[in-house]
C-alpha cells in the first residue's frame, strides 16, 4: 500500500474545495497531518474550518479535491463508514440512553460482541473519569460531564483520526483551561491524531502541534504556533494570531524603510518579495522595551509620547504616538520595582531586529 | 391579610380562566351528568321527553349481557385500531418528508395539510360516496384502464371505512409527528452516522424513539375520535359494519330507547377514559419539560 520507510500520514488533504450556491466556503486547501499529531484550525466564524472538518467527517461532499486517511482515500465514502469519529460542539448526545449505551453505540453499529462493548465502554468511560455515572442520562449531567462522555464515544471505536468542533465552546474558561490540558494529555496516551476547530487562539497554541490560520475559506499560514507567532507570514496571520504593530515600509535587504517612523527598520531575514518591494513590519508589543534615555546598542529605537497607559492586570498596554497618526503599543509587566511612564512623557522604544517580522502582504 | 397582594392577581386570573371553565360546565359536564342520569331511567314511550327516572342499571345490565352491543364496542375498538395504524403508516413519512423540507417550505406543506379543514367534513364524506359507488370515479377508472371486468364496489366495506377515516383525520396524525419531527436535532443523526450507523439504523435507533411521544400523541388523537365515530360508517360502511356511534344513533333516533342509547354513550365514554388519560400524561409531560 504505501511505503513502508515512510508511515502513512493520519490525514493528507490535497486540493480540497467546496461552494455553497455561489458562495465559496472552502477554496482549494491541501495539507497533511502526521501520526499522532494535533491540528487546530483557526479562524474566525465563515472561515471555512468548520465545513473542511465536515468534509473530513463525510457530513460534507467536497467540489473537487480528496482526503486521505493513512494513505486510503475516504473522498466518497459515506460518514458511516469512514475510520474517522468526531465530537460535536453540541455533543449531540442521544437523550433517550444512557451514558454507557451512548458510549456503546459506535461498536453496536460494528456488531462487537456484547462482552466486548461492556469492556470497551467501561475502558473509555474510566479513561474520562465518567465511570460511576455510566447509568445516568444527558440530562443528568454538567456541561462538563457530557464534554467527557462526548469525547469517550468519540474515542471508543479507537479512530484513526479524532475530530473535534469547537469542543470548548460550552464551557466556563476555568474548565475550559483545565480540559484543554486533560485533552492533549489524553491524545498523547491515546496517540490517535487529532484536527481540532477553533476559533479560540489560547485554545489553538495550548493544545496544537500544529496550526492551520483560516482566512475566506484558505490557509493562510500553516506552521507550529511557535512559528505562526514568531514568523507570520502575512499581515492577516500576524494581526490575527495575537497581537501586533504593523508598519508599512519598502524593502532595501534586510532593512525596512519606513519614512512614517522616520527610520530603517533592522530585520534578520530580507522579504521575500524583493528590493524596493512595499511590505509590511509586524512587531510585537511585548517585544518592545520602553526607556527613558536613548536605548545603548539597540538594532531599532524610536522615541515617541505617551498618548495613554491600559492596565490589564497581568501587563499594560502603553500606546504611544511615535508621529501623527501612527501610534504604538507596548506591552509592560506591571511587578512594582517597574517604573511607569506617565501620560504626556517622551519615551525611547526599542526591539531587536530578530523581532521586526517582514511580512510579504 | 397574608394573601391580599395577590388577590388582583388571582382574581385576574379567575377572570381569564374562568370562562372556558364555565364554558365547559355548561355545555359538556352538565349534559354528560343529564346523559348519565338518563341512562339509570326506563324507557316511557308515550311521555316527552321519552324517559321515566326509574333509578334502574337494567339498561347497562342489558348492554353487557345482548352480545350485538358488546360486538359493535369490540368491532368500534378493533376498526379504530387498524384506522389508526393506517394513519400513522401513512402519516409518518408524510410529516418526516414536511421535517426535512428546507424550512422556507415547510409552512406550503403543512398548509396543504390543512387545507381539507377548509370544506365541511361531511361534504367531504359525501364526496367519497361519489367515488366510491359502483358506477363512480374510481370503478369507472379502473374499468377504463381495463384491470378488472367488474371491481366490486368498494363503498359499504370495512374498507370505505378505513379509507374515510385515514382520510379525514390524517391532519391529526400529520401535525403532531411534525411537531416531535421538526424539533429533533440534525446533529444527533450526524452523530449516529459518524459512529456507524447506516440510514436505516440511525431511523431506528434515533429518530424513531425521539419522536415516539408524537406518535402516541397522533395515535391517540385520530383513535379516540374513531372509535365513536358515526358520519363515516353510515355513509361509507355498509350495514354489516357495527360501530358503536351507528348504535348508539339507532338506539336514540329508530328506536327512540334514549336510556338505552344514555348507557351506550356512557360505557363508550368510559371506554375511551384509559386512552384520553394516557394522552393527558403525555402531554403533562411535555409542557412540564425536562
Amino acid at each position: 500500500m504505501t511505503d513502508a520507510a515512510a508511515p502513512p500520514l493520519a490525514l493528507s488533504v490535497v486540493g480540497l474545495r467546496k461552494k455553497f450556491g455561489d458562495v465559496t466556503a472552502v477554496a482549494d486547501v491541501s495539507f497533511d497531518i502526521g501520526r499522532g499529531e494535533r491540528l487546530a484550525l483557526l479562524g474566525e466564524s465563515g472561515c471555512g474550518k468548520t465545513t473542511l472538518l465536515r468534509m473530513i467527517a463525510g457530513f460534507e461532499r467536497p467540489d473537487t479535491g480528496r482526503i486521505l486517511v493513512e494513505g486510503s482515500d475516504i473522498t466518497d465514502l459515506p460518514p458511516y463508514e469512514r475510520p474517522v469519529n468526531m465530537m460535536f460542539q453540541s455533543y449531540a448526545l442521544f437523550p433517550h440512553m444512557t451514558v454507557a449505551r451512548n458510549v456503546g453505540f459506535g461498536l453496536v453499529q460494528e456488531g462487537v460482541a456484547r462482552a466486548e462493548i461492556e469492556r470497551r465502554v467501561e475502558e473509555a468511560l474510566e479513561l474520562v473519569r465518567m465511570a460511576e455515572l455510566a447509568e445516568r442520562r444527558p440530562d443528568q449531567l454538567s456541561g462538563g460531564q457530557r464534554q467527557r462522555v462526548a469525547l469517550a464515544r468519540a474515542i471508543v471505536k479507537r479512530p484513526k483520526l479524532l475530530l473535534l468542533d469547537e469542543p470548548m465552546a460550552a464551557l466556563d474558561r476555568k474548565l475550559r483551561e483545565r480540559t484543554r490540558l486533560e485533552l492533549v494529555e489524553l491524545q498523547r496516551r491515546l496517540g490517535i491524531a487529532f484536527v481540532i476547530v477553533t476559533h479560540d487562539q489560547d485554545e489553538a497554541m495550548s493544545m496544537a502541534s500544529k496550526v492551520a490560520v483560516m482566512d475566506r475559506g484558505t490557509i493562510a499560514q500553516l506552521g507550529t504556533p511557535t512559528t505562526i507567532y514568531e514568523r507570520p507570514r502575512s499581515r492577516f496571520v500576524a494581526d490575527f494570531f495575537g497581537s501586533a504593530n504593523i508598519l508599512e515600509g519598502e524593502a532595501a535587504g534586510r532593512l525596512v524603510r519606513c519614512p512614517a517612523l522616520g527610520i530603517d527598520i533592522k530585520t534578520d531575514h530580507a522579504a521575500d518579495a524583493g528590493d524596493g518591494r512595499r511590505v509590511g513590519v509586524a512587531i510585537r508589543p511585548e517585544r518592545i522595551a520602553l526607556s527613558t534615555h536613548r536605548p545603548e546598542g539597540a538594532d531599532n529605537a524610536a522615541m515617541g509620547v505617551v498618548q495613554a497607559l491600559s492596565y490589564l492586570g497581568d501587563r499594560s498596554i502603553c500606546h504611544v504616538e511615535m508621529a501623527p497618526g501612527l501610534t504604538l503599543r507596548a506591552a509592560i509587566d506591571t511587578r512594582h520595582d517597574q517604573p511607569r511612564p506617565g501620560h504626556g512623557d517622551n519615551i525611547w522604544l526599542a526591539w531587536a531586529a530578530r523581532d521586526a517580522i517582514v511580512l510579504g502582504d | 391579610m397574608a394573601a391580599r397582594p395577590s388577590d388582583p392577581t388571582r382574581l385576574a386570573r379567575a377572570a381569564i380562566v374562568g370562562p372556558p371553565f364555565a364554558w365547559l360546565l355548561l355545555f359538556f359536564l352538565a349534559p354528560f351528568a343529564i346523559v348519565a342520569a338518563i341512562s339509570f331511567g326506563q324507557n316511557a314511550p308515550d311521555a316527552a321527553p321519552p324517559v321515566a327516572m326509574t333509578g334502574t342499571a337494567r339498561n347497562y345490565a342489558f348492554l353487557l349481557s345482548d352480545a350485538l352491543y358488546v360486538d359493535a364496542y369490540l368491532s368500534s375498538l378493533r376498526i379504530a385500531a387498524i384506522a389508526t395504524v393506517l394513519t400513522l403508516l401513512i402519516g409518518y413519512p408524510m410529516a418526516y418528508a414536511i421535517a426535512m423540507a428546507a424550512p422556507s417550505r415547510r409552512p406550503i406543506l403543512l398548509m396543504l395539510v390543512i387545507l381539507p379543514f377548509w370544506t365541511s367534513f361531511l361534504i367531504r364524506i359525501y364526496a367519497w360516496r361519489g367515488l366510491l359507488s359502483e358506477h363512480g370515479l374510481i370503478n369507472a377508472l379502473l374499468r377504463a384502464m381495463d384491470i378488472s371486468g367488474d371491481p366490486g364496489t368498494i363503498l359499504g366495506s370495512e374498507w370505505a371505512i378505513y379509507l374515510g377515516i385515514v382520510y379525514a383525520y390524517l391532519p391529526f396524525m400529520v401535525l403532531p409527528l411534525y411537531a416531535a419531527l421538526e424539533k429533533l436535532d440534525r446533529s444527533l443523526l450526524e452523530a449516529a452516522a459518524d459512529l456507524g450507523a447506516r440510514p436505516w439504523r440511525a431511523f431506528l435507533s434515533i429518530t424513531l424513539p425521539l419522536s415516539l411521544p408524537g406518535v402516541i400523541a397522533g395515535c391517540l388523537l385520530v383513535f379516540i375520535p374513531a372509535v365513536g365515530e358515526f358520519v363515516i360508517p353510515d355513509l361509507l360502511g355498509g350495514t354489516e359494519t357495527l360501530m358503536i356511534g351507528k348504535v348508539l344513533w339507532d338506539e336514540f333516533f329508530t328506536n327512540s330507547d334514549w336510556p338505552l342509547a344514555s348507557a351506550v354513550a356512557v360505557l363508550m365514554l368510559l371506554a375511551l377514559l384509559a386512552p384520553i388519560a394516557l394522552y393527558q400524561r403525555l402531554r403533562a409531560r411535555e409542557f412540564g419539560g425536562s
